[in-house]
């Protein structure tokens, strides 16, 4: 019952977000700014640079004042850990254990007790120093979140196989993408002799990267997987997993490719080398630039509705904004399709056993 | 790339590095395992059903057969059966006609044989009989001949010349 609410509370959410709340928080945009175009533009700009950084605190909809604050922790010769209630949205010095810090451009520096920033002319970043920064933020509040999400959906669908061989509802459609990940991803990219170890994987990174994909699409505000952070941990988690998982043959490829002469061997040997790093990063920004993209495209677009006056646009505009929102569902649906896909095929070139040579 | 690695943020990176690890593992355990098992049997006893129901159909389009050969061979017993039924009314029909053809014939060769005796026996009883009457009849009139004198020699005479004539 409980999953099944959350599903369609999910399902509406996505559906309606371009609508309520970007509008919404839009708006506050404009109201802060000056009524001149210029400075309507510069809100946005500001706005949509905001909305893909990550937070201190969780605001699911700034203009309603649905907003908690997360904890700071902060390796600084010591440890130390309190409420982003002590920044006021940035605003004001947080002090602990007699050190004070500061929020610039997101990023925490530590300051003395009037928040002095101080601007390197020529890196054109702040001199201060940075500590470590381990808080708890609205992105690692949000993986976690949908993280509990994804594991109560997917033990009720697990669960539901114990009173017969049908699942329960959401488990019928959670079923076939199940089944979709692995006859479609993993048996013919990895083989139906070795797919069974990545299983495993691949569905935990389907699933991850769709659901929080999905995320990025609802009012709530969230941008997990348009963070390059988040995109090289999945990345170099394949990159471990194909490394430590490859056999002979697949090392031989690299350094010593069979079947070329001696001269292509050596010219080829650096060029696979790279190529081992190469795939993952492709990985990496792939995911990172298409869901970053995505967002930028999104909200350019609502704020499109801001700066145009004439009704008649912002009609165009909204359907436009309608048609681009179902189409990044698809997308969403698509950049997690192909993470896997190609994580399957390193899998599957890390197994493969070449008896044709 | 500078950029992009300004934008790295490590927090980040350690929690989302932590969270998706226990996802995995916790996923792997208690939701990915137990699905992929199920649906794997659930394949296996939809492929042994089909299977089973393919064996059950071939069983039953063997019965179905064995049923034909043995209706075939029922059918062919039986044709046989009042074959030879007919055969043996027929035999014993006709072995009856003979025997009682012979029967009879055997019967009227004894009466043709019985009718020759009697037969026989009348014309021999008629011949004695005859004999008997012709004597009596040759002495009545050998009796009335010879009462005359003429009568003697005549018949003397008539003897005479046969006497002769040998």
């Amino acid at each position: 019952m409980m999953g099944k609410k959350l599903l369609i509370l999910l399902l509406m959410t996505v559906l309606s977000s371009p609508f309520i709340s970007n509008a919404s928080e839009a708006d506050t945009t404009q109201t802060t700014t000056n009524n001149s175009e210029v400075a309507v533009k510069e809100g946005i700009k500001k706005y949509i640079d905001h909305h893909l950084e990550d937070s201190y605190d969780f605001s699911i909809w700034h203009a309603m004042g649905f907003e908690f604050p997360l904890p700071i922790i902060l390796i600084d010769e010591g440890l130390h850990v309190f409420s982003s209630s002590k920044f006021h949205h940035g605003e004001s010095v947080a002090e602990s254990n007699g050190k004070y810090y500061t929020i610039y451009h997101s990023k925490i520096y530590r300051t003395d007790a009037e928040g002095t920033i101080t601007i390197d002319e020529t890196t054109h970043h702040p001199t201060q120093v940075k500590p470590l920064n381990f808080s708890i933020t609205k992105n690692v509040t949000s993986i976690f979140i949908f993280s509990l999400i994804i594991f109560l959906l997917f033990r009720s669908f697990a669960k539901s196989y114990e009173k017969g061989p049908i699942p329960n509802k959401i488990g019928r459609f959670l079923e076939p993408l199940v089944i979709f990940v692995r006859d479609e991803i993993a048996r013919p990219n990895i083989g139906e002799k070795h797919y069974r170890r990545y299983m495993g994987y691949l569905l935990t990174v389907f699933f991850f990267i769709w659901f929080l994909n999905l995320a990025g699409m609802t009012p709530l505000g969230i941008g997990v997987t348009n963070n390059i952070a988040v995109t090289f941990c999945l990345a170099i988690i394949t990159f471990l997993i194909t490394q430590f998982t490859s056999n002979k043959s697949y090392w031989g490829h690299i350094f010593w490719m069979p079947g070329v002469p001696v001269p292509m061997k050596i010219i080829l040997a650096p060029i696979e080398l790279l190529g081992v790093f190469i795939k993952p990063f492709a990985l990496m920004i792939r995911l990172f630039a298409n869901m970053t993209a995505g967002h930028v495209v999104m909200m350019s677009l609502i704020g499109l509705l801001y700066v145009f006056t004439n009704w008649f646009a912002r009609g165009a505009f909204l359907g436009l904004t309608l048609f681009l929102s179902i189409l990044e569902l698809l997308v969403a649906f698509l950049q997690a399709y192909i993470f896997t896909m190609l994580t399957a095929l390193y899998f599957g070139g890390a197994v493969a056993e070449h008896d044709d040579h | 790339m500078e950029k992009l690695l300004e934008k790295f943020e490590v927090g980040l990176f350690f929690w989302q590095l932590i969270l998706f690890l226990a996802l995995l593992f916790l996923l792997r355990k208690y939701a990915w395992k137990p699905i992929l098992t199920s649906v794997i049997n659930r394949e296996e006893s939809i492929k042994e059903g089909l299977e089973a129901a393919e064996e059950a159909k071939e069983q039953m389009r063997q019965l179905k057969e064995d049923n034909k050969a043995l209706l075939a061979e029922a059918r062919m017993e039986r044709d046989q059966i009042v074959k030879e039924a007919r055969e043996a009314k027929d035999k014993m029909i006709s072995d009856a006609k003979e025997t009682a053809k012979a029967e009879g014939a055997k019967m009227i060769e004894a009466a043709k044989t019985a009718i020759q005796a009697e037969r026989n026996a009348a014309v021999n009883e008629l011949k004695g009989q005859v004999a008997e009457l012709s004597v009596e009849i040759a002495e009545k009139i050998l009796k009335s001949e010879i009462s005359s004198d003429t009568k003697q020699q005549e018949i003397i005479s008539a003897a005479m010349q046969n006497a002769k004539l040998n």
